[in-house]
């Protein structure tokens, strides 16, 4: 039974819609299939839009527009499906991208296999071949979070933050993975290490992921790593990328 | 000589900013632009050009310039001390920079960001769609001594031209209307909210602003289960120890921390230019109330260039030259009445 979908105002920047209250795998679909719903009608009180977790942000001058007739506009948008069986958007990428599990380069494995009640070479062999959803771009520049992990990964982020992990830095919390876009503190635990740059502000397309693409981060050697870096020019890390059906 | 504006030397956070970069949300980047987007409105009024043209944001202290070319300058936001080759000139007015004259901008005397507006704009490369540095982002970079900045043409001609001085420097009373986790602070929480005395902490910059006050730390019901959810500009977001941290041009676009409320537009340069120490107090207002105050606000923005005067005399530099005749005892025409820090 799919949660009430809630609409709520944000100051006077615009309006959000919850499709839930936790973070659940069909209120990340709906948000994600809301947002491209509202995008094709094209409003012209809509300066942007984005998605959360379970919630699409719907950018409004409040200032200028009265929250009535666009938060009318949304209910009736709303009532045309149920968004929670909505389907995953077309064109979705699907990319594998090497990773350095442990050693010096992420010095949390052992720490987060322990919290997750594995062995490290479990939890590298359940990370690496774990096919992870973009649930979420935020925080920073390109920065995914994504999901779901197996629920024994459901380990809460450190009291104490990591003083800072660098770029590319694969870390895990709360059965999600998330790849650092930029060096920063964190309470979440830095399990490998990737050669892949989720912003790259002089591309074309600087940001390379986005909601609903999946993620394979495979095992590599401290060898192919060093490789990797060594060679790679664009950005991908070594990875490889495949259109979805 | 070529239509820059070379910098000689300048303070640690001075940057070229302009409106921001909107349409990134959904890839994670915030808009940016300037941490006070009303000196920019001022700036372009008094030059008579769009508000869309970059300017030198500088943070704190501005630095020592040097036209490449027959320039227009106005100067707005913060007030600092400035002088154009040794002559002092007025804060929030426009004024002529001659080829090869040279623009020392000191200290600010209350508020935190100046802005050095140029006629015609700095016409740095775009970056994704603006000029403004993004630094959190890794968008472009602080600007140092050497670097030439080129400048754009400039349709107008006229300098010699001010503002009323305006009041936005010192902090004072912000006004915040709901936002969408308001309901998880209690009416207790939130009526100390509004009652309590803030004072601007040291710990400030573009991204967000510490709030301090004295007493029990304001706590949201369920404050740990939050889930993650989408920020903008201006959401007071509660840290884990009880302090509101007032989020700025360039915050994070998604967060998981409670949010008590959101600063109004029109209200956010008055937190953006409070310096350290300056006292803060925070009102709730509705949001009928808010759309009320923003259209009041869009509408006098929009009339700045009605309220421009010719500069006959410059009331700010007197004062100065009087103020330093106290201190000192004597005037001298060619003392720099300001050091800048190296």
């Amino acid at each position: 039974m799919a949660e009430p979908v809630q609409i709520r105002a944000v100051g006077l920047a615009g309006l959000l819609v919850q499709f839930a209250d936790t973070m659940s795998e069909p209120a990340n679909r709906a948000a994600i299939a809301f947002r491209a719903a509202v995008e094709a009608e094209d409003w012209p009180e809509v300066r942007e839009t984005s998605t959360s977790l379970v919630s699409t942000f719907i950018s409004v001058d409040l200032v200028t527009t009265a929250p009535e007739g666009i938060t009318e506009k949304l209910n009736a948008l709303l009532a045309t499906q149920d968004w929670h069986s909505a389907p995953l958007p077309a064109g979705r990428t699907l990319w594998e991208i090497p990773t350095l599990y442990g050693t010096d380069a992420a010095p949390q494995l052992e720490e987060a296999a322990q919290a997750a009640g594995v062995s490290p070479e479990t939890a590298i062999a359940e990370l690496s071949s774990a096919r992870v959803r973009v649930l979420t771009i935020g925080f920073a520049p390109g920065q995914p979070y994504t999901g779901e992990l197996p629920p024994h990964w459901d380990i809460p982020r450190q009291q104490a933050l990591t003083k800072s992990v660098p770029a590319g830095a694969l870390v895990v919390a709360i059965r999600q993975l998330i790849i650092f876009t930029n060096a920063s503190p964190t309470g979440w635990r830095h399990v490998g290490q990737t050669a892949f740059r989720t912003f790259r502000p002089k591309d074309d397309h600087p940001i390379a992921l986005a909601p609903g693409d999946e993620l394979r981060f495979a095992s590599v050697t401290a060898a192919e790593y060093a490789r990797i870096v060594e060679r790679d020019t664009s950005g991908n890390g070594g990875a490889q990328r495949q259109v979805l059906a | 000589m070529s239509r820059t504006l070379e910098i000689l030397s300048c303070g640690p956070a001075v940057t070229v900013q302009d409106m921001g970069r909107p349409g990134y949300l959904a890839q994670g980047l915030t808009r940016g632009g300037a941490a006070d987007t009303l000196a920019l409105h001022e700036g372009a009024a008094l030059l008579g050009q769009p508000e869309q043209y970059a300017a030198l944001e500088m943070v704190g202290m501005g630095g020592t310039f040097r036209a490449g070319a027959d320039l227009r300058i106005a100067l707005t936001g913060a007030p600092m001390t400035a002088m154009i080759d040794d002559a002092p000139v007025a804060w929030n007015a426009s004024h002529p920079l001659p080829a090869g004259a040279t623009l020392k901008i000191g200290g600010a005397r209350s508020g935190t960001y100046g802005y050095l507006n140029v006629g015609g704009g700095i016409d740095t490369p775009e970056m994704m769609g603006a000029r403004g540095a993004h630094l959190s982002a890794g968008l472009g970079a602080a600007l140092t001594g050497g670097d030439a900045l080129p400048i754009g043409p400039d349709k107008g001609s006229s300098t010699g031209m001010t503002l009323p001085a305006d009041d936005r420097f010192v902090g004072g009373r912000i006004r915040i209307t709901a936002s969408m986790q308001t309901k998880h602070f209690d009416t207790e929480t939130r009526e100390r909210f509004g009652t309590t005395s803030f004072r601007r902490d040291a710990r400030g910059n573009r991204m967000g602003v510490r709030m301090d006050h004295d007493g029990a730390p304001f706590v949201a019901e369920g404050q740990l289960t939050i889930l993650s959810d989408v920020i903008v500009p201006g959401d007071i977001q509660i840290a884990g120890d009880g302090a509101p941290f007032v989020l700025m041009c360039e915050c994070q676009t998604t967060g998981g921390y409670p949010r008590i409320g959101t600063v109004l537009p029109c209200d956010m340069a008055r937190v953006a230019q409070a310096p350290a120490g300056a006292a803060l107090s925070f009102e709730f207002v509705s949001l009928d109330e808010a759309r009320t105050l923003e259209q009041r606000a869009n509408a006098a923005r929009a009339a700045l260039g009605s309220n421009i005067t010719a500069l006959l005399r410059d009331p700010h530099s007197i004062r100065d030259l009087l103020s330093y005749q106290l201190i000192s005892g004597v005037i001298s025409a060619t003392t720099n009445p300001f050091a800048l820090e190296e």
